[in-house]
C-alpha cells in the first residue's frame, strides 16, 4: 500500500525517542551542527500553467532555524507547503524536483502523507485552533494517532502547554473553548498542538504577523527556544525578527514573475555581507 | 515512540473507505432520477405501444373506457392556469420585493418578509382547502359554478407568490449599492432608479425566480384539484371548470387499470418533461447572471 | 414660464406617485390576503381544537372525533423519510463538498440529477412511489412506501443544504487538520461536521417541513386508512391527506378539516421557524468566530 515513513531516521543521532520528553526547552543541545536534514534539489512548483517557484536547491540544517525572506508572492509559502505535501490539497498544483528529508524521498507518490505531516508540522499565519475546548484541541489529534490512555494524554497536555508557556495561563480553564483565547494564546496553542505530535521539523508561515506586537514578541521568544530541539523553517517579512532568531536565511525574489532562490547562507552573512546585489538592496532598503 | 506503527497507514485507508461509501450513496441518489424516468416509461408502455405519441395531443377527448386518451384539454388547462398565476404572482411578487427593498420602513419590511417566508411554508392542501371554502362560494355567487379556471389561477397565485417575492428580494439585495448611489447622484427619482437601474440589474435573478415558480405551478396538484371543478374540457372562459394534468392523475389513479393507468403515467412523463425543460432554461439564466 | 415649471413638476411627480401607489397597493393586497387566510383558519379552526381532538380517533369518517392515529401515521411517515434520506443525503453532501473538486465529472452528474429531481412534481413522485415501492417492491399502501417516496422527494433539499453548510466551514480547519496528519474522516467527525451542525439541522428541518406539507405524493403510496397503524407495513393517513379527504370527500367535514389545517400549520411554523432561527444563529456565530 503506502510507503512507510520511517521516523527513526529523523531523530537526533545521539538520542532516542525519549529525547522529546526533556524538560524546559532552554536546555536543548547546542544548535547548528551543520548537518543537512532536508535536501531540496531543483524544486519547481506550478499552479495550473502558472509557475510559482523555479529551480530551488537548498539544504536545511538539523536543529537550526532557517528564515525564508523576500517580497510577497515570491513562492516562500509554496516552498513551505511542499515540505509537508500540503500542496496535495491544492487542485492543479504540480511539483517537480527532489526533496529528501532524513534521506527519504518525500515526493514519492505512495508515501504515507499522514505520517509525513506528523513529522513535519505546520503553523499558519492566522492562528487556527479548532472550535473545541483547549484540552480537546491537543488531545483529539493524539487520540486519532493512537494515544488513548488518560494518564498519557494528561501528562502530554501539561508538558506541551508548559513548553509553550501557556500552562499557567490556561490550566484552570482547559475545558473552555479555545476560540475564546487571545490571538497570541491561540497561536501558542497551535504550536503546542503541533509539538504534542513530536514532530522533528516545524514549518511556520509568518506565525507572528497576525498578532499584536506584545503577543508577537512572546511567540517569537518561544520560536527562539525551539532552536536545537526542532528544525524550524520560518517565513517572515519582519527582517529584524529573522535576524534575531534565525541561524540561516534564504532570500527569494521574483524573476520574470517566477519565484527563485537568490541567496542562501548563514543569517549573519546574509544581513551583513550579502553576496548578491539584490539581497543587499532588499535587506538594506527594507531596513532603511 | 508512543503510538504503534500500524496506526500510521490507517488514515488513508479510512479515507478511501469513506470516499467509497459516499460515492456509493451519491451514485444511489443519482440513480433515483434514472429509476423514476425508467419506471414512468415502463408503466406507460402498454399505451405507448398502441397509441402514437401525437395522438395524446390530437385525440378528441379523454374517454379512458373507450380507449381515447386526449390529453390536450388538460394540458391546456395546466398551461393556461400556470400562465395566469405567473402573470399575477410575477407582478405582485416583484412589487412586494420592491416594497421590501425601496418603499417600506425597515420594521415594516422585516415583518412583511417574515409573513412571506411563513407563507412559503404553508402546504398546498391548505391553500386548496381555503380556496374551496372561501373563494369558491364568493365567485359562485357572482358567476356559478365557482370552482373554475379563475379560482385555480387565484389559488395558484397565492401558492407561488412567496417564491417569486423571496427570490426577487434576494436578487434586488444583490444589486451593488454603488449602482443605486450612482443613480441617486445623477438625480434620478426613486421610480427612475428602480425601473432604470435596480430592476435591469436584478433581471437575471428575477427571471430565474419566476421560472422556478413556473415549475411549481405546473407541478402543483392539490391546490388546483380542490378548486378548479375538474371537468375535462378546453378552457374557453375564466369561469369554466377545468381539470389539469396533475389533478387528472390524482383523481383517476385510485381506480385506473391497464391502458388507463398507463395513460396517467404518460401524463406524468409529459409533466416531468415540461418541468425539466423549465429547469434547464432557469439554469441558463442563472449562469448568465453569474457571469454577468 | 410659471406654467412650464409646474408642468415639469407634475411630470416628475405623477409617475412617482403612481409607482408608489402601485407598490404599496400590491404589498397591502398581498399582506391583506394572507392575513385573511391565516385569520380565517384561526377563526374557523380554533373552535374545534382541543386536547381531546389531538388524542382521540376520528369518528364518522372524520366528521367527529379527533386525529390521534393520523398524527401517529404522519410522524411515522416522516420518521421513515428522515431515516432513509439523512444518511444518503449526508454522505452525498460530504462527497460533493469534501472529496470531489468542482470540476469532477461524477460530481457534476450527481448535482445535475439533484437539480432535476428538485423540479419533479410531487404527483410524479406519487406515481413513481406507487409503481416502485408499493407494487414493484411489494410494500403495498403502507407507511413505509409513503416514507420512502418522501425520502426521494426531499433528498435534493437535504443534499444541497448540507453541502452548503459544509462549504461554509472555513478552510483553515481543514488545513490545520491536514497539517496535523489527521485523516479527512477524522477531520469530518471531530471538526467539520460539528462545526456545520446548525446548518445541517436547519436543512434537515427544511426537508421535514417540505415532507410534512406534502399530499399528492402520499395519496397513492401511504393511502387513506385512518386507523391507528400497528406496523410500518400498515397504511396510514397523513395529516395533509386527512385535510384533503375531509374537504373533498366528506360532506360536513369542514370543521375538523379547519382544525387539522391549524394543527398542520402550527407544526410547520414550529419546524420552519426553528430552521430559520438556526440558520441565522449559525451565521451569527460564524461571523463572531475569528
Amino acid at each position: 500500500m503506502t510507503q512507510a515513513f520511517d521516523r527513526h531516521t529523523l531523530f537526533f543521532p545521539e538520542t532516542d525517542g525519549e529525547a522529546y520528553t526533556l524538560g524546559p526547552l532552554q536546555s536543548g543541545p547546542l544548535c547548528c551542527v551543520p548537518e543537512p536534514l532536508i535536501r531540496v534539489t531543483n524544486l519547481s512548483v506550478s499552479y495550473g500553467n502558472h509557475p510559482a517557484l523555479k529551480d530551488v536547491t537548498l539544504d536545511i540544517y538539523r536543529g537550526c532555524i532557517t528564515a525564508l525572506i523576500g517580497p510577497s508572492g515570491c513562492g516562500k509559502t509554496s516552498f513551505l507547503s511542499v515540505l509537508n505535501r500540503l500542496t496535495d490539497m491544492i487542485p492543479g498544483c504540480r511539483v517537480e524536483g527532489g526533496i529528501r528529508i532524513g534521506g527519504q524521498d518525500i515526493l514519492a507518490p505512495r508515501l504515507d502523507v499522514s505520517a509525513l505531516r506528523r513529522e513535519v508540522s505546520m503553523i499558519f499565519q492566522k492562528p487556527n485552533p479548532f472550535p473545541l475546548s483547549i484540552r480537546r484541541n491537543i488531545e483529539m489529534p493524539l487520540r486519532e494517532h493512537g494515544m488513548k490512555k488518560r494518564a498519557d494524554l494528561d501528562e502530554k497536555l501539561e508538558r506541551v502547554l508548559t513548553d509553550v508557556g501557556l500552562w499557567a495561563e490556561v490550566k484552570d480553564r482547559l475545558d473552555k473553548p479555545a476560540l475564546a483565547l487571545s490571538g497570541g494564546q491561540q497561536q501558542r496553542l497551535c504550536i503546542a498542538r503541533a509539538l504534542a505530535l513530536e514532530p522533528s521539523v516545524l514549518l511556520m508561515d509568518e506565525p507572528c504577523s497576525a498578532l499584536d506586537p506584545l503577543s508577537s514578541g512572546v511567540v517569537e521568544d518561544l520560536i527562539g527556544r525551539l532552536k536545537g530541539r526542532y528544525t524550524v523553517v520560518i517565513v517572515t517579512h519582519n527582517l529584524a525578527q529573522a535576524r534575531r532568531i534565525a541561524n540561516y536565511a534564504a532570500f527569494f525574489w521574483l524573476r520574470e514573475r517566477v519565484g527563485t532562490l537568490v541567496e542562501f547562507g548563514q543569517c549573519r552573512q546574509i544581513f551583513e555581507a550579502p553576496a548578491h546585489d539584490l539581497t543587499a538592496a532588499y535587506v538594506n532598503g527594507a531596513r532603511g | 515512540m508512543i503510538w504503534s506503527k500500524r496506526s500510521t497507514s490507517s488514515p488513508s485507508r479510512a479515507d478511501a473507505r469513506l470516499a467509497g461509501l459516499c460515492s456509493a450513496a451519491a451514485g444511489l441518489v443519482a440513480a433515483i432520477l434514472l429509476l423514476i424516468v425508467l419506471f414512468l416509461l415502463h408503466e406507460s408502455r402498454p399505451v405507448l405501444q398502441r397509441v402514437e405519441w401525437l395522438r395524446f395531443l390530437t385525440d378528441a377527448s379523454w374517454h379512458p373506457a373507450e380507449g381515447l386518451f386526449g390529453l390536450a384539454p388538460m394540458l391546456w388547462a395546466t398551461l393556461v392556469s400556470s400562465a395566469g398565476a405567473l402573470l399575477l404572482a410575477g407582478t405582485l411578487g416583484v412589487a412586494s420585493a420592491l416594497f421590501c427593498r425601496f418603499y417600506a420602513p425597515p420594521s415594516a419590511s422585516r415583518w412583511f418578509r417574515r409573513l412571506v417566508a411563513l407563507l412559503a411554508g404553508i402546504p398546498s392542501v391548505v391553500f386548496g382547502f381555503w380556496g374551496l371554502t372561501v373563494l369558491v362560494p364568493i365567485i359562485a355567487s357572482w358567476r356559478p359554478p365557482g370552482a373554475s379556471l379563475l379560482t385555480g389561477i387565484l389559488v395558484l397565485t397565492l401558492m407561488i407568490l412567496p417564491t417569486v417575492a423571496l427570490i426577487a428580494d434576494a436578487a434586488l439585495a444583490a444589486v451593488p449599492e454603488i449602482y443605486l448611489r450612482g443613480a441617486a447622484a445623477l438625480g434620478m427619482s426613486r421610480s427612475g432608479t428602480i425601473l432604470g437601474v435596480a430592476l435591469p440589474a436584478a433581471k437575471g435573478g428575477i427571471i430565474a425566480g419566476i421560472l422556478l415558480a413556473a415549475g411549481r405551478a405546473l407541478g402543483e396538484t392539490m391546490a388546483v384539484l380542490m378548486v378548479s371543478g375538474n371537468v375535462v374540457q378546453m378552457p374557453h372562459s375564466l369561469f369554466d371548470p377545468v381539470r389539469t394534468l396533475t389533478a387528472n392523475i390524482a383523481l383517476e389513479m385510485a381506480y385506473a387499470t391497464g391502458e388507463h393507468r398507463a395513460a396517467l403515467f404518460v401524463s406524468g412523463l409529459v409533466l416531468t418533461g415540461l418541468v425539466i425543460l423549465l429547469a434547464m432554461v432557469a439554469a441558463r439564466f442563472g449562469e448568465v447572471r453569474h457571469h454577468g | 414660464m410659471a406654467e412650464a415649471e409646474s408642468l415639469a413638476v407634475t411630470r416628475r411627480w405623477l409617475p412617482e406617485a403612481l409607482m408608489t401607489l402601485a407598490v404599496w397597493g400590491s404589498a397591502l393586497l398581498v399582506a391583506g390576503i394572507f392575513l385573511w387566510l391565516l385569520g380565517d383558519l384561526l377563526w374557523r379552526g380554533a373552535g374545534h381544537l382541543s386536547w381531546s381532538f389531538l388524542f382521540s380517533s376520528p369518528l364518522n369518517a372524520g366528521r367527529a372525533g379527533g386525529i390521534a392515529p393520523i398524527l401517529v401515521s404522519t410522524l411515522l411517515i416522516l420518521g421513515v423519510a428522515v431515516a432513509a434520506a439523512v444518511p444518503l443525503g449526508l454522505a452525498t453532501a460530504v462527497l460533493l463538498a469534501e472529496f470531489l473538486s468542482s470540476h469532477s465529472r461524477f460530481g457534476r452528474l450527481v448535482g445535475l440529477s439533484l437539480d432535476v429531481l428538485a423540479g419533479v412534481p410531487s404527483i410524479v413522485f406519487g406515481l413513481f412511489g406507487n409503481a416502485f415501492f408499493s407494487i414493484f417492491l411489494g410494500l403495498g399502501f403502507s407507511i413505509l412506501s409513503g416514507g420512502l417516496t418522501l425520502a426521494c422527494m426531499v433528498l435534493p433539499i437535504l443534499v444541497r443544504t448540507a453541502e452548503a453548510a459544509l462549504r461554509a466551514v472555513p478552510d483553515d480547519w481543514r488545513l490545520a487538520g491536514a497539517a496535523l496528519g489527521l485523516s479527512r474522516t477524522a477531520a469530518l467527525r471531530h471538526i467539520l461536521l460539528p462545526a456545520a451542525s446548525s446548518g445541517l439541522v436547519a436543512g434537515l428541518l427544511l426537508g421535514v417541513g417540505r415532507a410534512m406539507a406534502e399530499t399528492a405524493a402520499l395519496i397513492f403510496t401511504s393511502g387513506y386508512v385512518d386507523r391507528m397503524p400497528s406496523s410500518l407495513f400498515d397504511s396510514g393517513r397523513a395529516l395533509s391527506v386527512h385535510i384533503y379527504d375531509l374537504s373533498m370527500n366528506v360532506a360536513g367535514g369542514d370543521g375538523n378539516a379547519y382544525a387539522s389545517a391549524l394543527v398542520l400549520i402550527g407544526l410547520l411554523i414550529l419546524i420552519n421557524g426553528t430552521s430559520l432561527w438556526l440558520a441565522e444563529h449559525w451565521l451569527n456565530r460564524r461571523i463572531l468566530t475569528p
